[in-house]
């Protein structure tokens, strides 16, 4: 039996309904909510700001420190709060997928503080955890060569689809999940994660359809930060 | 051939192309790859002759020399003062720089103490991050009583207006003695608590609302009602 029709309806290139906003914290230096279907993320930026303990700090550039988290509610059966194996590594892979277009070497021996919250969760966290963290990144002012987008492919029994859900994710003939970070004006991967099987025709192709879906997100990320200070320097 | 693919004064996002061709120089918050020009910031994209320059909207205080800075003494050494400006460093101020003569040996805290609020200038950037301060000048002392607030730095020259017009608006309707730091920090003292209320949320509603045209009219407008809505 192959996959014929997604379970919501959705062509096999179409991602879920996306929405974002800049600004959602206040007392920090720079934020952003990025929502996909039902998955909602909050990025929150603080500094460049003093690095403690000392021993971490690099005298020859700033460090960026990223912090993952789901909110116990987030899922519908209960997270158990606090650091768990999976949320270091993300918090991993976040921040190395950040770095390739961040310029930090203004601010030696500091630390760019990046907390990531994911309020709702149906698939695709991580993804979602990028794309407002490089908002939130760009609102707090930090000098950067891009923004990132990001979204998950993958395949779900014997089709390449774009913007799994939990429901596609958990089909019972097998899902492979590919979450991807891109540079849109480079046109560089920056993060690449394979969780399944996959032939090199079909991660060519998802990768493909990455592609696409990320230049929506960078589009929507433009307008979100550009409409959010409309009317300065008039 | 090069040409601008920026609108003058408009805002860009990091990594947006603003130019094209070698006719053109990036200057701040900006950079080139290959023979094309980048944002690097968040900010409004101005053309300067040949200059192309990002003026940021956000972000924490990046020292300049000259500004005129207001900070709290975080630590005191032999040689001098520690002052905390907002940002990610802490600036020096040697004691040969305060603005009375120290003798050697004198306990330095007689002078500025642990949190006490200053008024200085920047003398000396290294690197963006070794900050030297000079308290030799006009105006340049410690401020006692008052009230501290703090705003986006970015938003300071909103703040002071054309001329100073905005601060000076403020300063005439609510009486009070208002300095404002390069840095994001303003040190208000009026004759009545009141005053300092309203002059507060006279400046807090200039941060909040900068990008608004007529801005100037909307704060005299607030004044004259007392700062209700």
């Amino acid at each position: 039996m192959s996959y014929t029709k997604r379970f919501d309806g959705r062509k096999f290139d179409e991602m879920r309904k996306t929405e974002a906003k800049i600004g959602v914290i206040k007392r920090a230096d720079g934020s952003a909510m990025f929502k996909i279907g039902d998955t909602i993320a909050i990025a929150a930026v603080y500094g460049p700001r003093k690095l403690h303990p000392r021993f971490l700090q690099n005298p020859s550039k700033g460090i960026l420190r990223c912090n993952y988290d789901m909110a116990s509610f987030s899922v519908p059966d209960r997270k158990r709060p606090g650091p768990s194996r999976r949320s270091s590594e993300i918090s991993l892979v976040t921040a190395k997928s950040l770095s390739p277009v961040l310029d930090l070497s203004k601010h030696p021996n500091a630390v760019i503080d990046l907390f990531i919250e994911i309020t709702q969760a149906n698939a695709g966290t991580r993804c979602a955890g990028i794309t407002a963290a490089s908002m939130a990144l760009a609102h707090a002012g930090i000098t950067m060569k891009d923004l990132v987008s990001s979204i998950s492919v993958g395949k779900v029994s014997d089709k390449v689809v774009v913007d799994l859900d939990k429901e596609e994710e958990d089909h019972e003939e097998g899902a492979t999940d590919i979450p991807i970070a891109y540079s849109p004006r480079t046109k560089d991967f920056t993060l690449l994660q394979l969780d399944g099987n996959v032939s090199k025709k079909e991660l060519k192709e998802a990768l493909e359809m990455s592609k696409k879906g990320c230049e929506e997100i960078y589009k929507l990320q433009v307008k979100t930060l550009k409409d959010h200070f409309k009317g300065e320097g008039k | 051939m090069s040409k601008i693919l920026m609108k003058e004064k408009s805002i860009v996002v990091p990594g947006e192309e603003l130019a094209e061709g070698m006719d053109y120089l990036p200057g701040m918050g900006s950079f080139r790859e290959g023979d094309k020009i980048f944002s690097s910031k968040l900010g409004l994209g101005l053309l300067d002759n040949k200059l192309i320059k990002v003026i940021p909207l956000t972000g924490t205080y990046m020292p300049r020399t000259d500004d005129q800075v207001i900070g709290r003494v975080s630590d005191i050494s032999f040689g001098g003062w520690f002052v905390n400006l907002g940002g990610p460093y802490d600036a020096n101020l040697s004691i040969r720089e305060a603005s009375e003569f120290i003798e050697r040996g004198a306990d330095l805290t007689t002078f500025y103490n642990f949190g006490d609020i200053i008024m200085a200038k920047v003398s000396k950037v290294i690197r963006n991050s070794i900050i030297d301060l000079s308290m030799k000048g006009p105006g340049l002392r410690k401020l006692k009583d008052g009230k501290i607030i703090e705003v986006t730095p970015s938003k300071v020259p909103r703040i002071i207006g054309k001329q100073g017009s905005m601060i000076s608006l403020i300063k005439e309707k609510t009486n009070c003695k208002i300095f404002v730091g390069q840095n994001g920090l303003i040190w208000i003292k009026g004759e009545k608590v009141e005053d300092e209320v309203l002059a507060t949320n006279a400046i807090l509603k200039v941060d909040e609302e900068s990008h608004n045209e007529g801005l100037t009219d909307r704060i005299k407008e607030f004044l004259k009602k007392g700062g209700k809505k």
